[in-house]
Parts: structure tokens; C-alpha cells; sequence
């Protein structure tokens, strides 16, 4: 399950909504083993594409540097669909390089609802997991 | 000569854990040869037939060795390497 502030799913849903039809990407930082998403990192989809994305490499060393400088992983790594649904490609899954991650998935297809879903992407194996606001009630 | 190379949680299971190992050889392929008759297969991981992995990003030091010769790129002692799979996917 992904523990995810309301905040912080809003602005992954309009970093999404403004770079469509492009994907956007990014990450949120939390403090290490915490599983706490915390700090939210929109990166550079070098790519600039409507069909794919990668973190410009220059950036991903500074913020994965700085990450490491504060005590901190990447809690989640989010990017959008623009045209397909919000579930891993065959491509997410074969480029995804941090097993401990919640994948967040966006789809920006429809231009009034925006489909939001996470998974555990490890050795190739897509989980999908339910996403919850923390000042929401737990679940039973 | 010692060179740190700094390792990405996917590859320590190659290093026995260790998120920095060491490493000698005077381009970045030697070093990675270097490593990899101790820690095997991690070359692999690296490298394929044309160089350097094209998803797996590779600095030295503050630059991304693609701009200073891949695996040609000379390396010397002090250096550190760090390496970071590259964050990509697609709608495919």
C-alpha cells in the first residue's frame, strides 16, 4: 500500500495534466525506510515525448545526490500515460532499477478523470497496491 | 590506485551489499574489468557490445562519462565513479 498526502497526489495529477501530451515524470523523496513520501521532485523528461520518458542524466545525479546527502530514497517515482492507461508498459517494467519505489502511474487520456494507480515493480513482477490518504481513516 | 565506485541498490547484490567498492585501471574499461573479476557479473550489467549500457548512466567524477569517451574515458587515482540506472519507461 502507498501512504500518500492528498497534497502531494494533487501535484503529481497537475504536473501530469500540464506537461500532456507529453509525460512527465518525477519523484517524491522521503526519509530513508520511512516509506514516508515527503518531499516532491518533478524531474525533466528528457525524452520530451508524448510516448516516453527518462530522467535527464545530469539532474538524476543531483537529486539522487542530494537524496543521499539528507538521508533520504526515491519513496515513489511517478510519470504519466497520455494516451494509454495508467498501468506499467513492458518498457516501465524492464526500466524500473529501484525495487524498494512505489511506481505511481498516471493516465491523462481523458481530459476530465484522471486515472491514478501505484504498483511494486521487482525482478520484472507488477504489484498493484492501493493508494490511501494518511488523514483518512485506515483501512479494515 | 584506488578508485571509489559508487554502486545503485539494483547492483549490490553483485558487491555483497556494498553501496561503494573500490577499483584500479587507467580508462573507466579497465576499472570495470577491474571489479568484475570480484565481483562477477557486474561487468555485464555495465557493458554490452556497443560500450556502455545505453540505460545505465555512468559519471565521473561530476560529469556523465558519455561525453568523455565511455568506456575510453581516463580515470585516476582520487577518481570517483558512480553509477545510476536511468529512471525511463513509455506508453509501450
Amino acid at each position: 500500500m502507498l501512504t500518500l498526502p492528498g497534497e502531494l497526489r494533487a501535484a503529481i495529477i497537475a504536473h501530469a495534466r500540464a506537461d500532456h501530451p507529453d509525460e512527465a515524470c518525477g519523484v517524491i523523496a522521503g526519509p530513508a525506510g520511512s516509506d514516508r513520501p515527503q518531499r516532491f521532485i518533478p524531474m525533466t523528461n528528457a525524452e520530451r515525448s508524448p510516448t516516453f520518458y527518462r530522467f535527464d542524466s545530469m539532474e538524476q545525479l543531483r537529486v539522487w545526490r542530494e537524496m543521499d546527502d539528507a538521508g533520504e530514497e526515491p519513496v515513489v517515482i511517478y510519470h504519466s500515460h497520455t494516451a494509454t492507461e495508467a498501468y506499467p508498459s513492458r518498457t516501465d517494467i524492464s526500466y524500473a532499477s529501484e525495487p524498494e519505489a512505489h511506481y505511481v502511474l498516471v493516465s491523462t487520456r481523458d481530459p476530465d478523470e484522471v486515472e491514478f494507480r501505484s504498483f511494486r515493480i521487482v525482478d520484472g513482477v507488477v504489484t498493484e497496491e492501493k493508494v490511501r490518504d494518511p488523514v483518512d481513516a485506515a483501512p479494515e | 590506485m584506488a578508485i571509489e565506485v559508487r554502486i545503485p541498490t539494483i547492483l549490490r547484490n553483485f558487491t555483497g551489499g556494498a553501496k561503494s567498492v573500490e577499483g584500479s585501471g587507467d580508462t573507466l574499461g579497465v576499472l570495470i574489468a577491474d571489479l568484475d573479476e570480484r565481483y562477477g557479473g557486474l561487468r555485464e550489467r555495465l557493458v554490452d557490445d556497443s560500450g556502455l549500457r545505453r540505460f545505465v548512466n555512468v559519471y565521473l567524477n561530476d560529469e556523465d562519462v558519455r561525453f568523455l569517451g565511455g568506456l575510453e574515458a581516463p580515470v585516476k587515482d582520487g577518481d570517483t565513479v558512480t553509477v545510476l540506472p536511468a529512471v525511463a519507461g513509455g506508453a509501450r
